[in-house]
């Protein structure tokens, strides 16, 4: 495996100008990896178990331990200061609805050798929870996750321009952004915005089944009915939404960047098409 | 509230319809929500953003009794996560969720098996939620359904908006006596016909002229 934590980024390229390219450096990005003639799921994550990757659950917390979720790398919830500072402390109370340890379980079960962790933006009080969810994505996009699973949005348009540019630079940065789209007439984000992996359901039972959407803002489908998952108190459900179709994208994303460190989000995003069932990944 | 708010609320409460016609028409929505997705009982809850809590406002079928009015914390449980990210879930096999279970349905004595819900949204702010419950016999909720509901608590929404500025100028009037002779007014002016009506806008024109000198 070539270098996870940096994503394979070769530090000389920092001394390159962002806005243009002289001839003497253009050998300099001379890409890592040579792509395939035709790309398949067997080169995209054939093998992988998702070692390597790390994954990041931003949600209303895991409860760890549970037989179908496993350790967590970390389990932080997050609150606001009096100057608007982000307070990341370790979660001692765990998930607080159920929901987060759903999203984990679905990871688990198909990247189970992913590292995942626990930011928690739910819970502490309904009041000023847009700024909380801000807060805890902000933290996560510090702590340099590969994939960050957001099944959740928020429909107040004050937040709409900072959580875009913590969407932007979060795919600067290689955090892959993956966000439930909203299934009901309304505006919400950051699931609009084309700097993430937007997700809405499918109705097959197949988890590794996703389909590209030629008409977005919603960009792909992933399994979203009928799941079932790990639920409080160590139990198990069967439960429905593109709020559980999320976690299988955010999975897949995981196996990929674990076998091909190198990705960008863009490049990802590449990948996943030239995957989908309804593309190249019944071939 | 603004002073200006606070007259137009005034107005408003003299004109608009009272607490117990919006209850009506937030109980005929849960009603029409059981039969089209043939379910045992649905349910609105709504937030009350002092105390922070979820409270049942509206419940048809089993529970019916012993739900209305009850109250649990907002930001916790199935419909804390719903009212919190805005998103409706889809849930079956609820007596599994120990926190349901504990916090709601034991003391109730009433236990869904499975649970549809979907968040009550009104420009940028989450109101509550709608709940469908249990569907004996049927097959597991559908995506289509799912649409189905979301376009249902839209319209819902609507109506709770209403209640909620109903409340609002009631508790205003009940707060502040001066502005009642403004809402009394409004009512009666509302409830003039014809001539009547039109020769009472004319004395209130004449008044506020006066007033205003």
């Amino acid at each position: 495996m070539t270098d996870v934590a940096g994503h394979g980024w070769d530090a000389s390229h920092a001394a390159l100008p962002a806005w243009s390219l002289p001839k003497d450096a253009v050998e300099r990005i001379s890409l890592p990896s040579e792509w395939p003639e035709r790309v398949t799921r067997d080169w995209a994550w054939g093998g992988s178990t998702g070692e390597g990757a790390r994954v990041c659950i931003l949600d209303s917390g895991v409860e760890a331990g549970h037989p179908l979720v496993g350790g967590l790398e970390s389990a932080v919830t997050i609150s606001v200061g009096e100057n608007d500072e982000v307070i990341a402390e370790e979660d001692a109370e765990g998930d607080v609805s159920g929901h987060g340890t759903a999203c984990a379980g679905i990871v688990r079960a198909l990247a189970p050798g992913c590292s995942l962790s626990s930011v928690r933006v739910l819970g502490s009080s309904f009041t000023g929870s847009g700024g909380v969810l801000l807060a805890g994505l902000r933290y996560a996009i510090e702590q340099e996750f590969h994939v960050i699973n957001m099944s959740l949005s928020t429909t107040k348009k004050p937040f709409a321009g900072v959580l875009h540019e913590l969407a932007d630079s979060a795919y600067f940065k290689r955090s892959v952004l993956v966000a439930s789209a909203h299934n009901m007439p309304v505006e919400s984000y950051p699931w609009r915005f084309s700097s993430v992996i937007s997700v809405g359901s499918h109705e097959e039972p197949e988890p590794l089944a996703f389909f590209y959407n030629p008409s977005p803002p919603v960009e792909f489908f992933g399994r979203g009915v009928n799941v079932d998952v790990p639920w409080l108190g160590g139990r198990a459900l069967t439960v429905s939404g593109n709020s559980f179709a999320t976690p299988h994208m955010t999975a897949i994303c995981a196996l990929i960047l674990a076998k091909h460190p190198e990705l960008t989000p863009f490049q990802l995003k590449s990948v996943l098409y030239l995957t989908a069932t309804n593309v190249g990944g019944g071939r | 509230m603004s002073e200006k708010t606070e007259l137009q609320a005034a107005v408003a409460a003299g004109v608009i319809g009272s607490e117990e016609a919006f209850r009506g028409l937030l109980a005929a929505i849960v009603e029409v929500a059981r039969s089209i997705f043939g379910a045992r009982a649905s349910s609105i809850l709504l937030l009350d953003e002092e105390t922070e809590e979820l409270v049942f406002e509206a419940v048809v079928g089993e529970g019916e009794e012993e739900l209305l009015g009850m109250r649990f914390p907002a930001g916790k449980g199935i419909a804390g996560w719903v009212l919190a990210t805005r998103t409706p879930l889809v849930i079956e096999d609820v007596r599994e969720d120990p926190r349901f279970a504990t916090d709601v349905a034991e003391d109730t004595g009433y236990v869904p098996s499975g649970l549809m819900a979907a968040p009550l949204l009104h420009d940028e702010q989450s109101l509550g939620v709608l709940e469908v419950l249990d569907r004996p016999g049927a097959s597991l909720f559908s995506l289509q359904e799912m649409e189905l509901l979301g376009l249902f608590a839209n319209q819902a929404s609507i109506a709770v908006d209403l209640l909620q500025r109903a409340r609002k100028a009631s508790r205003l009037l009940d707060a502040d006596g001066e502005l009642q002779v403004v809402a009394r007014l409004a009512a009666a002016v509302d409830k003039l016909e014809d001539d009547r009506r039109e020769a009472g806008l004319r004395l209130l024109g004449e008044l506020a002229d006066t007033l205003g000198k």
